[in-house]
């Protein structure tokens, strides 16, 4: 039996889908025990769809340190 | 002593990807909503003696950014021919060309409604990103955002797939507790 914590970290995995076909069946399994877990479960998977929804942006690493760079020429 | 303080040290590092959502969801255009960023934290710091710290940073910055937005629109608005707005417009005889009349937003339309509120779902959740310790909010970004793999993330940030797990829960369950909860839908 897992624990909630490792139950979290699997559910986080499938969010992005890299849970492994056991660790999915462990939570699965440890869902029908649980009675806190599932309610994370969902809001996490809301919170996937919210992040896809917004459809945020970033810049990458590089740009900021470029952004910096530039910034630190005026000072 | 004023209540807020300029540190434009830190203005990448806080404020760069919120600025830059604002301004890509107002240009669409990436390489332009960069370079305004990238204005906007210039401006920023030559009328720094003005800031009198009533409002926060943030809130500052996106008052620069804001007119930075309209000048972009007005200098590319002047290089085009001024439009012509007919007082009466039918449909029939006056449908060739563009016309403003075709362009007016529908009211009723449902659709950019739904850009609106995802516009400001993607800086509440923004937001919430910057409150997070520095690495979360990294590898939260990369994984979500930037959708490079777990491999990649752990060669560059030099730690191993677990940590990088622990810290991805991490910022997930922060995030869920930072979002107000009239997003999520339970």
């Amino acid at each position: 039996m897992i624990s909630c914590e490792e139950a979290a970290i699997i559910c986080n995995k499938t969010q992005y889908r890299e849970a492994s076909f056991i660790e999915k069946l462990k939570l699965r399994f440890h869902l029908l025990v649980c009675k806190i877990c599932p309610v994370y479960v969902k809001k996490n998977a809301q919170l996937t769809v919210l992040c896809q929804k917004a459809h945020l942006k970033s810049l990458s690493e590089k740009d900021k340190r470029r952004m910096k760079e530039k910034l630190n020429n005026k000072f | 002593m004023a209540a807020h303080q300029l540190r434009p040290e830190t203005w990448v590092d806080l404020y760069a990807d919120y600025l830059f959502n604002y301004a890509v969801a107002r240009v669409s255009d990436v390489e332009i909503a960069k370079d305004l960023v990238q204005e906007t934290f210039f401006a920023g710091l030559k009328s720094a003696k003005n800031y009198k710290g009533t409002a926060a940073e943030r809130t500052w910055l996106i008052a620069i950014l804001k007119r930075k937005v309209i000048d972009y629109y007005r200098k590319i608005n002047s290089k085009k021919g001024k439009a012509e707005v007919r007082l009466s417009y039918s449909s029939g005889s006056d449908s060739e060309g563009d016309w403003l009349e075709e362009q007016v937003a529908d009211p009723y339309s449902l659709l950019e409604n739904d850009a609106f509120e995802n516009q400001e779902l993607g800086l509440a959740i923004q937001d919430c990103i910057s409150k997070l310790p520095k690495k979360q909010s990294l590898v939260f970004t990369m994984k979500t955002i930037q959708g490079i793999s777990t491999e990649d993330i752990c060669k560059e940030l030099n730690i191993n797939p677990s940590n990088l797990w622990v810290m991805v829960h991490r910022a997930r369950t922060a995030l869920m507790g930072c979002l107000n909860e009239n997003w999520f839908k339970i």
